[in-house]
């Protein structure tokens, strides 16, 4: 990857704001909230932080992303396509019949998708296995997994944090988007999380606390976590559903639900905006 | 059929212990069951390549399902009450939908279990297993296919479901013989109905077969170990002939051997069927003899089974 700076990761990231909502409004459905919500990290991940290689998927040496919300299949399509994966055009068939982008993302269908996912609570699984396999292996990649916080209500969850304790999966590290909002309200009222924090360092886990939002915060986590030497590291990122467009932030409406058209014009002036300010 | 009783998953544990020594990339994950699943045959010999997630089936399936997905051959294990229905929906999720190099391999199914009663008793398994597509289900007959299946599904590449009892039963085939995907084996030859079993119920079959003969009946025998995908040109060829059947599993009649057979019949060829299984019950506590009389799966039950459908099949032709 090019070495990018820190303004231009966040434009990066609003670039993949506009995608979204582009492909989320031309499906017509999706899930945009949390795809805007996570944009800040993605654009991190796969500008920055991880070793990939568009060009060769199936590079043996690459670090592995798995989605674990895998609703927000539209900022990863995003990531994916801006890198490099695929033609960007393709982002338009997003949900349509035929289409490679299914509503939740599908190995072997789309280059860079390491895991089918869709069905909350398994992600952290699946990268505890990928984890372990790198350990088996000697490898010195590492495994990057984005849960939502909604889906940590789900016991499997817990089940891989203590495997991931138990084997000392240093090279595994997970991703929290902690936006409070789930598909019925605040995640607090449906059913309480916090004090999440403790939650993670009670199963072992190395905690790291930031703003979502910010890519230096997330940049400097990523240092961290990859130089832990025994405990898999978890990054708690606080941000704000929606995230980028004003009339989608905290507002669970949009959790699942694309933008109208004139809503559609309203969000993308205001992402464009961000990206090439005139 | 030989007096010889040996048990299915010593057989299993065998096989994992000389993959273990033939190839490198194999991997065994257990759930706490290893002593029980003889995937400590395994933990012996590469005890690096074993591993152990506790009491958390549905974690394991996504560990496996990563495992696979770094290249792993992965073989999965613990009882089949927990390896196909705690997990169900995470086997379709991360095994089935991304066809992931995942063996789930299932002992203590059945009523055979005996004395721990229904909780444990498998008796579903196959029909939900089977329901799932990219899905290949394998119900093995006796210890020495037990050892085959193990060996050629580890050369197979693809999601399978391999299901095996927990006591030991009687030797139906030969050992050292290659184990063949999908395909059945006619273990004897008849002419008035085909028996079609899986599982322990073949040696009945034979047995039946035997009481049969006495009456004139001469049955024929087919061991049915693949369940999904059904070697459909072997029962054309018999059914062909015999015109009637019978199926015999140590499981549910709804969605096991019984209905997989009933479907192709209803399809291609609609002739008498009789299923021997349990009748959409639960088990219960007990020694394994009694509950195959209690729940109508001896060798008599199949033998009556066949009368009837022997009987069935000349009222139509009258």
């Amino acid at each position: 990857m090019e070495d990018y700076t820190l303004d231009e990761l966040e434009r990066k990231a609003n670039l993949l704001r506009l995608d979204v909502i582009e492909a989320t409004s031309a499906a017509g459905s999706g899930h945009p909230g949390g795809s805007l919500s996570s944009a800040d990290l993605m654009a991190a991940l796969y500008f920055r932080a991880m070793k990939h290689d568009p060009s060769d998927p199936a590079w043996e040496e690459r670090d592995r992303f798995i989605l674990s919300k895998g609703h927000v299949a539209p900022i990863l399509y995003a990531a994916l396509a801006e890198t490099g994966y695929f033609p960007k055009e393709e982002l338009m068939t997003l949900r349509k019949i035929g289409s490679n982008l299914q509503g939740h993302p599908v190995k072997g269908k789309v280059p860079g998708v390491e895991m089918s996912t869709g069905s909350l609570g398994q992600g952290l699984s699946m990268a505890c296995g990928m984890a372990l396999a790198g350990k088996l292996d000697k490898k010195d990649h590492r495994i990057f997994c984005l849960l939502g916080d909604g889906e940590l209500q789900s016991g499997q969850n817990w089940e891989a944090a203590m495997l991931a304790h138990h084997y000392r999966l240093n090279n595994l590290i997970a991703f929290v988007d902690r936006n409070r909002l789930q598909i019925t309200g605040n995640t607090e009222c449906t059913m309480s999380l916090d004090p999440l924090p403790d939650k993670w360092r009670a199963f072992g886990w190395n905690v790291i606390i930031i703003d979502g939002h910010s890519m230096i915060q997330i940049l400097e986590a990523c240092e961290k976590a990859r130089a832990s030497e025994t405990n898999p590291t978890v990054v708690i990122m606080n941000t704000i559903k929606g995230k980028g467009v004003s009339f989608m932030e905290n507002n669970y409406e949009f959790h699942g639900k694309a933008c109208k058209m004139n809503e559609k014009e309203h969000a993308l002036a205001e992402l464009e905006q961000t990206i090439c300010p005139k | 059929m030989s007096e010889m009783r040996l048990s299915q998953r010593n057989y299993y544990g065998k096989a994992l212990a000389e993959l273990a020594a033939r190839d490198p990339n194999v991997v065994v994950i257990d759930a706490d069951l290893a002593d029980s699943t003889k995937t400590s045959e395994f933990r012996k010999v590469a005890p690096e390549r074993f591993i152990e997630v506790g009491i958390a089936e549905q974690n394991m399936i996504g560990v496996a399902s990563g495992l696979a997905a770094s290249g792993k051959t992965v073989f999965a294990s613990t009882f089949a009450v927990f390896a196909s229905g705690r997990c169900w929906e995470q086997i379709r999720q991360a095994v089935a939908y991304p066809k992931m190099n995942v063996k789930i391999v299932a002992t203590h199914c059945g009523i055979s279990v005996g004395e721990d009663g229904a909780s444990h008793q498998a008796l579903e398994d196959i029909a939900i297993m089977r329901a799932l597509p990219n899905m290949t289900v394998i119900s093995p007959a006796d210890a020495y296919e037990a050892y085959a299946a193990t060996i050629a599904i580890a050369e197979f590449d693809g999601p399978v479901y391999m299901r095996m009892g927990r006591s030991e039963s009687p030797v139906v085939t030969r050992e050292y013989t290659d184990f063949i995907i999908g395909k059945a084996s006619v273990l004897r030859e008849g002419e008035d109905v085909t028996l079609i079993g899986a599982g322990q119920m073949v040696s009945f079959c034979l047995e039946a077969a035997d009481a049969l003969l006495e009456e004139g009946i001469v049955a024929e025998v087919i061991n049915m170990p693949t369940i999904k995908p059904l070697d459909k040109g072997t029962l054309r060829m018999s059914l062909m002939k015999t015109g009637c059947s019978v199926t015999a599993e140590e499981h549910s009649i709804i969605g096991g051997l019984g209905s997989a057979v009933a479907d192709f019949l209803s399809r291609e060829m609609p002739i008498p069927l009789e299923m021997i299984g349990t009748k959409d019950t639960f088990g219960e506590s007990g020694a394994p003899d009694q509950l195959f009389v209690k729940y109508g799966l001896t060798s008599e039950d199949i033998a009556e089974a066949a009368r009837r459908a022997v009987g069935r099949k000349k009222e139509l032709r009258e």
